[in-house]
């Protein structure tokens, strides 16, 4: 199981790289969402793979008494998809409400904040 | 998998101490600061009532800091593993001096932050939320300055970067946006690298908490795999903490907020990035990160004269100072790159005057806008005559900046000119001191033309033209009050250094050594 | 969207979705369910009732601001970790208790009040920024 996940996950990061690599705002965002994707799938691979056991522990023991899978995984992930939703949501507005005050999803046109040509600092009085 | 390998003693969690009630000072950054922001959220409509919550909050949170860095000093290392789980398996939050002093000179930036809000974030403003976020950052500073646990130190970032889109689209003008959009979207990747570090890590090591991390890094047959990981933490938070070649999203975006949430930025977001740095490499792999030492020495050195080189290209204060934020950045970064004990206290003490100084300078900037009407150096002039006390207050802060004596800025760069000699790293000495040569120059050339010259660009030689422009009495108050705080800190700081200097040698201490830390995760039973 | 059929039945929909969201709240300790999924749930609710008959309606039914109910929800979260201090326990640790309404046995834990908590947040956010998407689109 391993290396399909491992072939995935590569397939997810180079995919999500490329997108972040363009200059228009709404692929980036695609590529951050796939990033995060990615990497949730990392944490649950490293995490190791196990079959049908469930991490019970029986009445009256106090650990597990056989190899058991591993229950911290899904707690990691879950915190990172809620993240990962939230920031999504959030890029989302911030970058339709960019588009609509600045005209342009193409972040080399964006250039309000340092304009394209800007005063020297003074050279003398 | 690697979990299995200690020899956990579960009688040790079956019959553990009552938590004293000091040791909740651990936790009660993080819980004042969200139940602030929540009361906050609720009375969203009370603009009135709002900023005295903030301040209030604010100020409690300075004083919990304060008795937590008193009590870490005293006592070593505390550790509070939440909901009373066994130590490498629950969320342990664990306080040494290093988190402490930190924490305790970002709650005071905070505050100022609070106090000077008061004149600089309008009504509307804070109907949208500046103190909410504004306290909900600070959760999240906290939170990464004390926690103890690597994937909850990643929480406590995602929490801060949240409050800070929120604090920094605040008003939403099209500068807003379009500095928002840079720094959102390299700040969310550099995060997201961090989370893919700490899932390799992870897969490696199996345990996530920091302490348990020391322990098993060093039981590990092979260290290459480490390599990588230290390598991706390096670059993760590079990216955070604007070191270069990665730092162009800083002076892309902390011009364009309000003055205020520009200062607070400067002095808190950057340095949670070079703690973590020097938490993580220092303490938790330091082999690795003496084979990455020439890359890191290289960054520093580029991080410096970047920064510096950008400051004189400037002719808006605001983008100079952000500018200046980076070039400090590289000056911490060379207490990472040599890793010994006093260049570490060096990076910590530089830190530490890095975010009184530069918050104070962008304050100033604030003044000398309401005073002078402009934020460009060709449109600015005359100030001396309009307002002495601001321009002797900003000669302290140009100083202190540069590194001159008797300000705060002298004793790191002492510290850290002698670390990288010791170390036998003269290029680094050499950058350090013309960084602050340049930098000398580029404050200079502010209160040459702002200050010193008669009226702002055209006004003849001799003549004056003094800027008009009268300030309300309680809004120079609000203004100047944060400023003279910071100033006065900045002045102790440079004159009489010692106290600072003991806990910031301690600190470093513990991050070289970190037996103090592992024996208060694990009970002392190793 | 705005057809006839959409618009009679949103605001039903919205109801049992409301309901829905509170049960799986209150499932969530021991069965799959729990605060965060609740609250998606309700939110997508006042998404769908706002795409049906407008945002205004909709801010009128919920009468709190939805950043105030995210900051209320915030606040009992942060307080649920509190009870353990009386205790002598460490932060956020379990405490349960158990009262008897007509007969049955009902446990109450500060577990579930964070849960609570973290719907409120996830109902109060989600909800302000579904609002504030669809106020652009169709206004």
């Amino acid at each position: 199981m391993e290396p399909v996940l491992c072939v995935l996950i590569t397939v997810l990061f180079s995919a999500s790289f490329y997108l972040m690599l363009s200059t228009h705002i709404i692929r980036v965002l695609l590529g951050v969402a796939l990033l995060s994707n990615g990497v949730n799938l990392l944490i649950f691979t490293a995490g190791r793979l196990l079959r049908e056991v469930p991490p019970i522990i029986a009445e009256g023991q106090m650990v597990p008494t056989m190899a058991t899978a591993n229950p911290l995984p899904q707690a990691l992930i879950l915190t990172a998809i809620v993240i990962s939703f939230s920031f999504f949501a959030f890029l989302l507005v911030l970058g339709f409400r960019a588009y609509q005050a600045l005209g342009t999803d193409d972040v080399n046109e964006m250039r309000v904040a340092e304009p394209e040509r800007e005063p020297e600092p003074p050279m003398g009085y | 998998m690697a979990a299995e390998s200690h020899a956990v003693d579960l009688s040790h969690a079956m019959f553990t101490q009552p938590v004293a009630f000091a040791d909740w000072l651990v936790i009660a950054p993080v819980v004042t600061t969200i139940i602030g922001g929540a009361i906050c959220l609720m009375t969203r409509k009370q603009t009135t009532l709002q900023p005295w919550i903030g301040t209030f909050v604010m100020a409690l949170l300075v004083a919990i800091d304060a008795a937590l860095l008193l009590r870490v000093v005293n006592n070593g290392p505390v550790t509070m593993v939440m909901g009373n789980w066994l130590p490498p398996f629950g969320i342990a939050f664990t306080v040494d001096a290093f988190g402490a002093l930190m924490a305790l000179v970002g709650a005071v930036i905070a505050l100022t932050g609070s106090v000077y809000a008061l004149v600089d974030v309008r009504t509307l403003s804070r109907r949208y939320g500046f103190y909410p976020l504004l306290m909900l950052l600070m959760t999240g500073v906290s939170g990464a300055f004390l926690t103890g646990d690597i994937f909850n130190l990643y929480v406590w970032f995602e929490v801060t970067l949240i409050s800070s889109f929120g604090l920094l689209i605040l008003g939403s003008s099209r500068p807003q946006l379009d500095g928002a959009v840079k720094y959102a979207f390299l700040n969310l990747i550099a995060t997201t690298l961090f989370l893919v570090a700490v899932g390799y890590l992870y897969g490696v090591l199996g345990t996530l908490n920091m302490a348990d991390i020391v322990r098993s890094v060093r039981e590990l047959p092979d260290a290459a795999p480490i390599g990588t990981i230290a390598a991706l933490f390096l670059l993760a938070f590079a990216m955070k903490a604007a070191a270069f070649p990665i730092n162009f999203w800083l002076p892309a975006s902390y011009h364009t907020p309000r003055i205020v949430v520009g200062a607070v930025f400067a002095g808190l977001l950057t340095k949670v990035g070079v703690y973590s740095l020097i938490r993580i490499l220092v303490m938790l792999m330091p082999e690795n990160r003496a084979a990455m030492s020439d890359i890191i020495v290289w960054l520093a050195i580029g991080t410096m004269l970047s920064g510096v080189l950008g400051a004189l290209a400037q002719n808006d204060i605001r983008r100079m100072l952000g500018y200046l934020v980076v070039s400090g950045i590289g000056s911490m970064l060379v207490g990472l790159a040599l890793g010994t004990a006093d260049a570490v206290g060096g990076a910590l003490l530089y830190a530490i005057h890095s975010m009184l100084v530069m918050t104070a300078l962008y304050y100033l900037a604030g003044i000398m806008r309401r005073t002078g009407g402009a934020f460009d150096l060709a449109g600015l002039g005359g100030l001396y005559g309009a307002n002495p006390l601001l321009a002797g207050l900003f000669l302290v802060l140009g100083l202190a900046v540069s590194g001159l004596p008797p300000f705060s800025g002298f004793w790191p760069k002492v510290v850290l000119v002698e670390a990288s000699l010791k170390a036998g790293e003269g290029l680094l000495a050499a950058a350090i001191l013309l960084t602050g040569f340049l930098t000398t120059l580029a404050v200079g050339r502010v209160w040459l033309f702002a200050f010193w010259r008669g009226g702002p660009l055209g006004t003849p030689d001799g003549a004056e033209h003094l800027p008009t422009a009268r300030v309300p009495h309680e809004t120079r108050l609000a203004a100047y009050l944060p400023v003279f705080f910071l100033v006065a800190l900045i002045v102790w700081l440079g004159v009489w250094p010692e106290p600072v200097f003991a806990v910031a040698n301690q600190s470093a201490l513990g991050m070289v050594d970190p037996s103090a830390y592992l024996d208060s995760v694990f009970g002392g039973s190793e | 969207m705005r057809t006839v059929i959409f618009r009679t039945i949103a605001p039903f929909l919205a109801a049992i979705m409301v309901l829905f969201s509170i049960f799986v709240l209150l499932r969530g300790h021991n069965e799959p369910g729990g605060g965060f999924i609740g609250g998606l749930i309700a939110a997508s609710a006042f998404a769908i009732y706002g795409i049906a008959s407008g945002v205004a309606p909709v801010r009128r039914a919920i009468y709190f601001h939805p950043m105030g109910i995210a900051g209320f929800g915030l606040f009992i979260a942060a307080v649920a970790g509190l009870p353990s201090m009386l205790k002598g326990v460490p932060f956020l640790t379990g405490m349960w208790t158990a009262i008897e309404v007509f007969e049955v046995k009902v446990d109450l834990s500060t577990p579930m009040l964070f849960d609570i908590g973290v719907y409120f947040v996830v109902v109060g956010a989600i909800t302000s920024i579904a609002l504030a998407l669809e106020e652009r689109e169709f206004d």
